[in-house]
């Protein structure tokens, strides 16, 4: 079988289909569950709780209550964490949640700049961007040019206001209702939250990117 | 420390690239990094911050140049081999040479998902009235440990305004070598943009930051 291999482009060991990180990994891996330092079936149960299970379905729900029940909204606003579990959603990387409110006067943009802070029972892992030089170094300096590039343009008059998740609360953004929404029920409005407007990089469907000026 | 994690301000890393379809993994031996160190992590041999730490002092360059969990990897062999777990010809090898250590415990599948979604707070009862007040006005300290910190660079020796009292937390300064937890009084402290970016930043627009007490004078 040594020659079977011979189309793969990377650069490894004779014989191994492994590239040298996956050899390093297997490597770890077998070694840490000889030692009885891990089970791997808890790391299969883990990779299947946060690529399957958590993401920002959950979120988006909370948003959604938040817009149609006031008391909820004044809750999740005062003490973020408590009014989340109301709806059943917590753990790892959401203990301590705030949740901060998009107003026509103020946008808010959350970023990790030391690492990769994100609210993981709400909107999941974090995407590559999230974690990535260009935004962690650009969110603070240059937060409207950045949603320039996620094609957010807000209206000159809204300031914006940038969340560094420098400790371990974790910020999620409740964005504005959609207008002409009044009929729809929680679902229908959940299905409006993106994650990126949660994040604050994004507006949820039906708002139009660049606001309407209106008439003083 | 002033690593190559601090990267608030930077310039020069060119635009925001979303990807189309974002997996959530992009091979399978990064589903093995994340979960190998969220279960190394509970074994208690080291905390989340001492994770931090492992990470951000990796050289500037090599941290540069590498994928998001290819850190986790370096700083995950890093950690196993500074506790002692297992050495680096173990871990080149794949095989144990030498007897495993003892570890305060192990993550089981059994009740993992409960554990997970019950979360592991990292707040504590306050020992200490706070110092500041919600409107207060502070210096962040123009502060450069060696060690791990989590006070940004583009706010040292900034003025900001305390916005939110948080609590008390875990000192990740501290606590990153297991020097102790020192639960701290936390603060939401927002700065204008033009106090941290001069004339570049726009008027009205603000950036918190959530500081330690030990990372602020009163002004």
């Amino acid at each position: 079988m040594s020659h079977d291999h011979a189309h793969h482009a990377h650069d490894h060991d004779h014989g191994s289909d492994l590239s040298p990180i996956e050899a390093r990994v297997r490597a770890l891996e077998s070694l840490l569950t000889e030692k009885g330092y891990i089970d791997p079936a808890s790391l299969d149960a883990l990779v299947e709780l946060y690529e399957t299970k958590v993401g920002p379905h959950a979120g988006a729900r909370v948003v959604a209550r938040a817009w149609v029940d006031p008391d909820f909204r004044a809750r999740l606003l005062a003490d973020a964490t408590p009014a989340i579990a109301e709806l059943g959603i917590g753990g790892r990387g959401g203990e301590h949640m705030v949740v901060v409110e998009n107003t026509p006067e103020t946008h808010n943009l959350v970023v990790c700049t030391l690492c990769s802070c994100y609210p993981w029972p709400v909107l999941g892992l974090p995407p590559v961007w999230y974690k990535a030089p260009p935004y962690r170094a650009r969110a603070v300096i240059d937060p409207r040019g950045v949603l320039a590039e996620f094609g957010v343009t807000l209206p000159e008059t809204t300031r914006i206001t940038v969340w560094d998740s420098t400790a371990e609360t974790r910020y999620m953004v409740l964005p504005l209702r959609p207008a002409e929404t009044e009929g729809f029920d929680e679902a229908a409005l959940a299905a409006l939250v993106t994650r990126d407007a949660m994040i604050g990089t994004g507006l949820p469907k039906g708002i139009p990117a660049a606001p309407v000026e209106m008439p003083v | 420390m002033n690593g190559a994690q601090d990267l608030g301000g930077g310039q020069g890393f060119g635009p925001v690239v979303p990807e189309p379809d974002e997996p959530v993994f992009h091979a399978a031996w990064e589903r093995r990094v994340f979960a190998m160190a969220m279960a190394m992590g509970f074994t208690g041999a080291w905390n989340l911050d001492g994770s931090r730490a492992a990470r951000e002092s990796l050289p500037p360059a090599e941290y540069l140049a590498s994928s998001y969990y290819a850190i986790w990897l370096r700083a995950l062999e890093k950690q196993v081999a500074a506790t002692g777990l297992a050495t680096p010809a173990e871990m080149e090898s794949g095989k144990a040479a030498e007897p495993a250590k003892p570890v305060a415990r192990v993550l089981s599948r059994d009740g993992l998902e409960e554990r997970f979604r019950a979360g592991f707070p990292s707040s504590r009862a306050a020992e200490a009235p706070a110092r500041f007040a919600v409107g207060d006005a502070v210096l962040a300290r123009n502060m450069h440990p060696t060690g791990h910190t989590r006070l940004p660079r583009y706010v040292r020796g900034k003025r900001g305004r305390i916005v939110r009292v948080d609590g008390v937390f875990v000192l990740p300064d501290t606590n990153a070598s297991l020097a102790g937890e020192n639960p701290t009084w936390l603060y939401t402290v927002a700065f204008t943009a033009q106090e941290l970016w001069g004339e570049s930043g726009e008027a009205g627009s603000v950036v918190t930051v959530a500081a330690f007490e030990p990372y602020l004078d009163p002004a």
